[in-house]
């Protein structure tokens, strides 16, 4: 297969479009991301699109796509993937999700690894582990701007400074917020049903996290592994909830060693 | 010209606002003490009773989770004073639809006042307000749409008498809908709908329903109401009546200026001790993503007012009425002259630590001076003459406090 060098082509599907960034050449490397919004353009998705042929779609309502107007939760997007994943005969794909991303793989995982044969889920959302008043994930949309900032980031000087962005970067961020809205909301980024249904998920899988992730802590992703029969667990240090962007190369090795 | 007195119901004994991040969502409630609470209630209804003796009407709200407004349940309060009092109308504005899980129980609460009441109920429907996505747990993302889902079902509630129906929405699901009571009125209590842009207004005026703008002032008031007025227009076939539009700002009338500067100033706690900080005034979707983003960068306010109120700039926009009887008068007349006209005024009468004589004299004052001639400006309408005045009168804008009151849509 030719390399891809990071064009975006919009691909039509049923009831909705979604842009599809793709990157590099061989096996399928399906990203889905997480609530911050597109990875593509990070420097770790060049390292693996050395390896892999990284397909990585635009959830609709990010960087600036519209919501179709049918969508009300994460359900919809998980669908539009299945859909995706048929239109572009995807086969034996790595399929890796960020954070609500990786809740949507799981949502994916569970009714289908038709298309894929290994899953990798990244400081993953998408389930319940504490008891009812359990604050399992911290609330993002309640929670204040700099101590957000210190619970996503191992370093909080690496967040993003409202200050050095564009108006047009800063309405993208916002408009980027309410479509987590719309995919996390109630039940709050989690959905009740998904651990019964992870026994169905029948491909090795990876659970990689951030050491210092205070959003997700990395207790829970212990708890959520051990939801996913024989799961293993990588635990990467100096990472807050990004690992991906706080620590690219060890993220990189344990991606290209399970997954290659 | 109909006035309605207005107060939020506000619990404003509280520690230093430096001591606190938020007003609202999640100011501890050990600071509210329950007997203080209960005299303050008392205190409330007692001077919505004393606006209906002097021949004002009712205006009651509902907030969640805020000092600012202790009634989370504007039936309870509305429901008391549909028993307490005998002539005056009661609006209610409003109930917020989009955060209120179940419109057959407000279409019920609703109508059960009206019947207590023998038909003085003005019933308003609101959006709700951006802090309070949290407290009721809903996205305000499609809010709006939510809003007039909810209407739908409870206008068809109240007006079906021969049994049940269902009703399957996008939102909103309810089954064998047949509400005892029905309302008093027929075919149902006036609606009313708050509006913060022309094209909020727009529905609001096919529906023929009174359009409400809050603290809109010089900038923002003309586009809202002209909006409205082209839709009436458009749908109906002539011009808006006068009634059919509200305006509501902060009023305080005195018998000298040092007395009306000293009320005003402690009427402002209303704007001023609106402390809510950006995670709770910006939640997703409430705000389009420029204004989010401008709230973000902390250089516009998501709570409605402004970011530093001041007695000049509120009564420079238009926001407060403030003074004798003769110049209370006058502002009104000139925001009234240059909006076009509206035919109900909503007085927040009372905010803050404004006692029950300082609100009682103010609306004394306002009963006896002001009223009057305020009846007199809108029973002397005329719509051509008023479209001429209007035009003799050129845009005012008041630039140092952004996008405030457009925003505004409670």
């Amino acid at each position: 297969m030719a390399g891809n060098n990071g064009q975006t082509t919009r691909i039509e599907l049923p009831g909705a479009s979604v842009d599809v960034v793709r990157k590099g050449s061989g096996q399928a490397l399906f990203i889905l991301h997480g609530g911050g919004g597109p990875v593509a353009a990070m420097p770790f998705v060049d390292r693996l699109a050395e390896s892999f042929e990284v397909i990585a779609p635009v959830h609709p309502g990010f960087a600036g796509s519209a919501i179709p107007d049918h969508f009300d939760d994460l359900q919809d997007l998980v669908f539009l993937y299945l859909d995706l994943m048929d239109a572009l005969e995807l086969e034996d794909a790595v399929m890796l999700g960020i954070s609500m991303g990786g809740w949507t793989a799981m949502e994916i995982a569970v009714m289908s690894t038709a298309r894929i044969s290994k899953l990798i889920l990244v400081d993953s959302v998408g389930v319940k582990v504490g008891g009812r008043e359990d604050r399992d994930i911290a609330d993002v949309f309640a929670t204040p701007p700099e101590e957000l900032a210190r619970l996503f980031w191992h370093d909080p000087a690496n967040a993003p400074d409202p200050a050095h962005m564009t108006d047009a970067e800063l309405e993208m961020v916002q408009a980027n917020r309410v479509a987590l809205g719309l995919y996390t909301w109630q039940p709050y980024m989690h959905n009740p049903k998904l651990p019964g249904r992870l026994h169905r998920i029948d491909v090795p899988t990876l659970v990689i996290w951030g050491e210092s992730d205070g959003l997700v802590t990395p207790n829970y992703g212990r708890a959520l592994c051990a939801m996913i029969p024989g799961a293993e667990m990588a635990i990467i240090p100096a990472a807050g909830h990004s690992p991906q962007a706080e620590q690219p190369d060890a993220f990189v090795r344990h991606v290209t060693s399970f997954a290659s | 010209m109909k006035a309605w007195f207005f107060t939020e119901d506000a619990y404003p004994q509280l520690p230093d606002q430096d001591t606190y991040r938020s007003i609202r969502v999640n100011l501890p409630n050990k600071h509210f003490d329950p007997e203080t609470g209960a005299d303050n209630y008392h205190q409330f209804l007692d001077m919505w009773l004393m606006a209906e003796d002097l021949g004002i009407e009712i205006m009651l709200n509902e907030h969640h989770q805020t000092a600012t407004c202790v009634v989370p349940a504007v039936p309870i309060i509305a429901g008391i004073l549909a028993r307490e009092t005998k002539t005056a109308r009661i609006l209610i504005l409003g109930n917020p639809l989009s955060n209120l899980p179940r419109p057959v129980r407000t279409a019920e609460e609703m109508a059960m006042i009206d019947v207590i009441s023998r038909g003085r109920l003005e019933c308003g429907f609101v959006r709700g307000v951006p802090y309070e996505s949290a407290p009721a747990n809903v996205i305000p993302y499609r809010g709006t749409e939510r809003m007039w889902e909810a209407h739908d079902l409870i206008i068809k509630a109240w007006t079906s008498h021969d049994g049940p129906f269902n009703f399957e929405g996008r939102w909103f699901h309810a089954r064998q809908v047949n509400i005892w009571p029905r309302p008093y009125q027929q075919p149902h209590p006036p609606v009313w709908v708050t509006v913060g842009s022309a094209g909020t207004a727009r529905p609001v005026a096919e529906h023929e329903y009174v359009g409400a703008v809050f603290l809109a002032g010089y900038p923002g008031i003309r586009p809202i109401f002209d909006g409205y007025r082209a839709g009436y227009l458009a749908r109906h076939g002539k011009d808006a009546p006068l009634d059919r539009l509200a305006y509501c700002a902060l009023v305080y009338v005195a018998d000298d200026e040092a007395e009306a500067k000293s009320g005003g100033e402690t009427l402002l706690w209303y704007m001023t001790s609106n402390k809510v900080p950006v995670e709770y005034n910006n939640p997703p979707g409430y705000h389009p993503p420029a204004v989010a983003a401008k709230i973000a960068r902390g250089s516009v306010s998501g709570a409605g007012v402004p970011l530093q109120p001041t007695l000049q700039n509120q009564m420079a926009r238009g926001n407060m009425f403030c003074g004798t009887p003769d110049q209370v008068y006058e502002q009104i007349k000139a925001i009234y002259e240059y909006s076009g006209g509206f035919g109900n005024l909503l007085m927040m009468g009372q905010a803050g630590h404004l006692t029950f004589q300082q609100t009682k004299r103010s609306m004394q004052l306002f009963s006896r001076e002001v009223y009057p001639r305020l009846k007199e400006l809108t029973a002397s309408h005329d719509s051509d003459a008023m479209k001429e005045t209007r035009a003799a009168l050129p845009d005012r804008e008041f630039t140092d406090l952004g996008t405030f009151g457009v925003e505004f849509a409670r």
